[in-house]
């Protein structure tokens, strides 16, 4: 299991990126998405999201994702960079 | 074949992403210069999930790692290297040692990973005073080595020199990375062309490049890649004579001549090789004849 220890971030606002706040958190993932494209892809979003989390070992965190139009491979990176700060290992 | 190749800033999503449909022959990933100290990891992480994932079928993937003074380089090597990115670009290249350096790390990743040695090849990257002395070593330095390539900005800077549109200031350095890349049978591929509105200068300078002997030219904007694609692709004149190079070859054998001439001028081995290279391209290209 991985531990999230402190409040940390990855990507940008910019067009194509998303913006990936996460924070320790003791009920599970607590997921806020927001993105332009969330009525067509938010349930996708979400599901790529939880499953780095969980490829990441993170079973509690508060995880806030802030979508600008990324696709999924710029949203697995974000929130794998996000996990490895919140963990405090890079 | 790499005749143009197109830095990509490793951590601007929106620039990776459309890298493939952008007409390069490769795209370097770029995770030294155009990515800030603080944002290593991220540009990693992205530039590792945008070759696993993105279709680069028909462009070559090149990844700029930081440079072996920096603290990154071995972490970069760890992260990219299951990719199998075609090539693996070193900055501030200045000895024979620095490629030996890489490529034993490179040779330890591929190990760990179940690879065959030099699966992935190194073009070393020419942008100090020292590197541009070195060049033959550097290029002979390593199996693993596949092209020298011309770094203008950081070179000028080490010069003490301005850098100008005009580049007589770097006549020298592409000349001697010209040489020293073809003495040890590797390629050569020069700088960027800076001024991304300069439509006529970009032209100008990659003719420039082709003629001193250049295999290709790197560039840091989508614009320029179809002037250098059509610069350093063989002319239809071109294609039209190495194929009367090899008619004429083949004729001459048939009648047993020891020597053989075309249009008034006698065809060598280096006429034949030379034509052989372009049809060879040709055909790369699809503008070959069926019956070469």
């Amino acid at each position: 299991m991985t531990e999230i220890v402190r409040s940390a971030s990855a990507g940008t606002m910019e067009s194509s990126d998303v913006y990936v706040e996460i924070e320790p958190g003791q009920a599970g993932i607590e997921l806020r998405l927001e993105s332009v494209v969330k009525g067509q892809f938010g349930p996708a979003i979400e599901e790529v999201v939880r499953e780095v989390l969980d490829q990441c070992g993170v079973e509690n965190a508060k995880v806030s994702v802030r979508d600008r139009g990324a696709l999924d491979c710029v949203i697995r990176s974000r929130v794998e960079t996000a996990v490895k700060r919140g963990r405090g290992n890079t | 074949m790499r005749r143009s190749l197109l830095f990509l800033p490793g951590n601007t999503p929106n620039m990776l992403i459309n890298g493939s449909c952008l007409g390069s022959d490769a795209v370097i990933f770029d995770l030294e210069d155009a990515v800030s100290p603080a944002e290593k990891d991220a540009a990693r992480i992205l530039v590792r999930n945008t070759m696993t994932y993105m279709d680069f079928r028909g462009c070559e993937t090149i990844v700029r790692i930081n440079g072996i003074d920096t603290p990154y380089w071995q972490e970069d090597l760890d992260e990219v290297l299951p990719c199998r990115p075609n090539l693996i670009l070193l900055p501030k290249t200045g000895t024979a040692a620095d490629v030996q350096t890489a490529d034993a790390y490179m040779t330890q990743v591929e190990q760990r990973l179940g690879l065959a040695p030099n699966t992935v090849g190194l073009v070393a990257l020419i942008e100090t005073a020292l590197g541009v002395e070195n060049a033959f070593a550097i290029a002979s330095a390593s199996p693993r080595v596949t092209a020298l390539f011309l770094g203008a900005e950081d070179l000028t800077a080490d010069l003490q020199c301005k850098r100008t549109k005009e580049s007589r200031e770097i006549e020298y350095a592409r000349t001697r990375l010209v040489v020293a890349a073809r003495a040890a049978g590797v390629d050569v591929y020069d700088t960027p062309f800076t001024d991304v509105n300069d439509d006529e200068g970009i032209e100008v300078d990659a003719l420039h490049a082709k003629a001193l002997g250049f295999t290709g030219k790197a560039s840091i904007s989508p614009r320029h890649v179809e002037v250098i694609n059509r610069v350093f692709s063989p002319s239809q004149a071109d294609i039209d004579y190495a194929y009367e190079v090899m008619e004429a070859i083949r004729i001459g054998k048939e009648q047993g001549k020891g020597a053989v001439a075309l249009r008034g001028k006698m065809i060598d081995a280096p006429i034949v090789a030379r034509a052989q290279r372009t049809i060879a391209m040709a055909q790369e290209l699809g503008l070959g004849r069926e019956e070469a």
